[in-house]
């Protein structure tokens, strides 16, 4: 038996053993598990499960152990991912912990950085928030103008940000401030972690077109970020806020679980919902025009996967953070707005239902999802401003 | 799933990149055209590529083949995509080679494909009816008559036609138009009496000819009327072969055009910093890459005789065909006027890329074949 083989047997058994019989179904949205010291466990067994998994540092498994990690390389990864997917295993824990900060940390951080921060990751002790976008400063991220004030052994930071993903319950927010109001933008930017838990931090839900309200503003009035908690270098932050943006966007694209885990997956495939919503007619969908779209679409995300597939195949570390992540980013969030749009025409008026009986879980989610997927081209970096790091990153192409 | 390239397979394409920019640039193809070429291709280039080893890259080593495998074939025609080489590799190595190879019998293959490997053997697969590609509908009629057959009927669109020594010819031997039932594969000798040959001007300046056959003698291959699995594999092959050709002609054209962005200054500036141009360069950067990933994609099916070849080859020829269109009407385009002249040679790509296009079916096609393929 060779490593690998004997590594999927272990893996298994251990799952087998430990992994709770309500831990093996499909995850509702609502029962997604976030950590933190705001998380609400209502199902007893979705903690037992992320004690168990963190434990092992399998809910960050391929960070080193010294932070707590799992230590896993690629390929006992993926046979991690296998062997989980085959009992339909739920993932323990998500968040900007493991996507974003987690990786900027084993890239930028320092030794007790990491020792710090790492552990109580993956432990799902703290649940992290990002402040990036500012009300002046979406595309053009680097306008940013919250201040961070130097007072010899922390900062105190004013300011507003936006779009603050899941900042009501979340304990840390990573943020790119302004240490250098008179440097060119990119030059003036510092990266702090800020503890959320103090006066000066005030959080309020931006409710959004699709009626859920996964972001906030956060508000910064006279906060204070300790120094031990800057990132890399003084007014070097844009460096790191950059390499944390091609974490994020290889976390949306799908691309740091090898594709397995579109994001759409909790859906019916077009195909399967068109049969029901539109029938055939012999061995062919009866409406030609929406079939080709489906057709089109489906050929599409093939050669999406393909395409991940061969990133990942590329780069045996994985990952790939880099210019090719704004590909994944820009095609990825294209194709799953064409995937809900193609969604709406197959259920008709069904998928515009909002609210009560005359609509199935389903047809309401439909409508939700089809609202929400217009963030996947905008969040993250919008569709342009991906197609300006193409341009100029990989093609060259003039300023 | 192999989405990387071996070291063999990057050497090779190494070796038929440097091969194909020194002997077969476009300049070439432009001499062909010009010189009204009654070959349409170099004999003596062919036979460089033949001791390259390229005309049996598929073909077994038993029969004097390379064994190369189909990830070899690809990177080869990519290189030829690149720069538009005339030969008659599709016709013969990619499509010919695998009719005797699937459908031949034990003598047939061990009298043809040495041939084919050795370069002494052209071939052409006669297949297309109507303007569209309808690999089923035949309605050209094969009667037993003696040991053999004779051959009815009328075929366009035969790539390599007029100067390949032996035909393949898809005829019917039973059923009706469009029945899968009755389809049969025929060799017939491109000499045989009451076999008509005239060659078609395309306008990629590439070979093509229609038949009119008059009850043409031809040599049964397979199975009498039951052919029809065995044409759509090699149809899928040659699919696939052509979608690799396209991805090199796609990569080309569009770097030309980068190219062409970052030097035309109009406005006391570079065109290329046009937010207008960069976004439409980017955004045929990302349909390359994926272009990329479907090709690698399906010849590793190939290799790996896997169950989704059909699958694998209607995605990669609907998607180079819209890709490739999109990056030749592009580059048209962003070249401007001097894009339109016939002095450029950056219009030589979307004359080809029409004719990739019409060549085993288009994408409208492949979308409806694939869809029928995953059950809807």
């Amino acid at each position: 038996m060779t490593d690998l083989e004997s590594f999927r047997a272990e893996v298994r058994g251990w799952l087998e053993e430990n992994c709770p019989a309500s831990m093996r179904t499909p995850v509702p949205e609502d029962e997604i598990i976030g950590g933190g010291s705001k998380q609400v466990y209502e199902n007893p067994e979705a903690k037992i499960w992320l004690d168990r998994m963190a434990e092992k540092g399998w809910t960050a498994p391929t960070w080193p152990t010294e932070y707590g990690g799992g230590g896993l390389s690629r390929d006992e990864f993926l046979v991690l991912q296998d062997e989980m997917a085959r009992i339909s295993a739920r993932a323990p824990i998500q968040g900007m912990g493991f996507s974003m900060i987690g990786p900027t940390l084993l890239d930028y951080g320092t030794e007790a950085q990491k020792r710090e921060h790492l552990p109580r990751i993956v432990s799902g002790e703290i649940r992290w928030c990002q402040g990036y976008s500012e009300p002046g400063a979406g595309s053009d991220l680097a306008s940013l103008q919250t201040r961070a004030e130097d007072r010899g052994d922390h900062f105190i930071v004013n300011g507003q940000k936006v779009w603050t993903s899941g900042a009501n319950s979340a304990d840390w927010m990573f943020t790119l401030v302004r240490t250098e109001p008179q440097a060119p933008k990119h030059e003036g930017i510092s990266f702090v972690l800020i503890d959320m838990d103090q006066p000066g931090i005030t959080v309020k839900p931006i409710q959004l077109i699709s009626g859920s309200s996964p972001f906030c503003e956060t508000f910064l009035d006279n906060a204070i970020a300790k120094k031990e908690n800057l990132v890399g270098k003084l007014n070097h932050g844009w460096t790191v806020g950059k390499r944390l943006l091609q974490h994020e966007r290889s976390a949306i694209s799908g691309l740091t679980t090898g594709g397995r885990s579109g994001r759409f997956d909790h859906t019916r495939s077009l195909p399967e919902v068109a049969k029901e919503y539109i029938g055939m007619q012999g061995c062919k969908l009866a409406d030609a025009i929406l079939r080709d779209e489906i057709v089109k679409n489906r050929m599409n995300s093939a050669a999406y996967n393909l395409t991940q597939r061969r990133a990942m195949a590329e780069n045996e570390s994985g990952g790939t953070p880099g210019f090719v992540t704004s590909v994944f980013k820009y095609y990825g969030g294209e194709l799953g707005k064409d995937r809900m749009e193609i969604q709406l025409k197959i259920m008709g008026t069904q998928s515009l239902g909002w609210e009560g009986n005359m609509f199935t879980e389903e047809e309401k989610l439909a409508t939700r999802s089809w609202l929400r997927s217009k963030a996947s081209s905008i969040a993250g970096g919008t569709s342009e401003v991906q197609l300006n790091i193409i341009s100029k990153r990989v093609l060259g192409l003039p300023d | 799933m192999a989405l990387v390239l071996n070291e063999e397979q990057n050497m090779l394409r190494d070796a038929a990149k440097d091969f194909c920019s020194k002997n077969v640039a476009i300049t070439e193809l432009r001499k062909l055209r010009d010189n009204k070429d009654e070959t349409g291709f170099d004999r003596e280039i062919w036979k460089q590529m033949v001791e390259l080893g390229w005309s049996g890259i598929t073909i077994p080593e038993e029969y004097g083949g390379l064994g190369f495998g189909y990830t070899g074939l690809g990177v080869v025609m990519e290189e030829c995509g690149r720069t538009l080489a005339a030969s008659p590799l599709m016709s013969t190595a990619v499509l010919g080679s695998s009719c005797v190879l699937l459908a031949g019998t034990d003598a047939q293959k061990s009298e043809l494909l040495p041939k084919i490997a050795a370069g002494e053997l052209i071939m052409a697969l006669a297949l297309e009816e109507s303007p569209h590609h309808a690999p089923h509908r035949i309605n050209t009629s094969a009667a037993k008559s003696g040991d053999g057959y004779v051959l009815n009927g009328s075929k366009k669109f035969v790539l390599d036609g007029h100067v390949a020594d032996k035909l393949v010819v898809v005829a019917r031997t039973a059923g009706k138009e469009e029945d899968r039932e009755g389809i049969s594969l025929f060799l017939v000798d491109s000499g045989a009496d009451g076999l008509d040959i005239t060659r078609t001007i395309m306008a990629d300046s590439r070979n093509a000819a229609n038949l009119e056959l008059v009850n043409v003698a031809g040599t049964l291959m397979g199975e009498a009327g039951q052919s029809a699995d065995l044409l759509d594999r090699v149809l899928d092959i040659g699919r696939i072969a052509i979608s690799a050709e396209m991805l090199g002609g796609t990569q080309e054209a569009f770097e030309r055009t980068i190219e062409y962005l970052k030097t035309r200054e109009q406005f006391g500036v570079a065109i290329g910093s046009f937010q207008a141009l960069k976004h439409r360069a980017a955004d045929m950067f990302c349909e390359i890459e994926l272009s990329k990933s479907v090709v690698l994609g399906a010849l590793s099916a190939l290799d790996e005789d896997s169950e989704d070849i059909a699958k694998l080859a209607s995605l990669a020829k609907s998607r180079l065909t819209d890709t490739y269109n999109l990056v030749s009407s592009e580059a048209i385009q962003m070249h401007g006027g001097i894009g339109m002249t016939d002095e450029h040679e950056i219009g030589f790509f979307i004359k080809r890329a029409r004719l990739c296009e019409h060549t085993l079916g288009n994408a409208a096609y492949h979308r409806n074949r694939y869809g029928e393929l995953e059950g809807y």
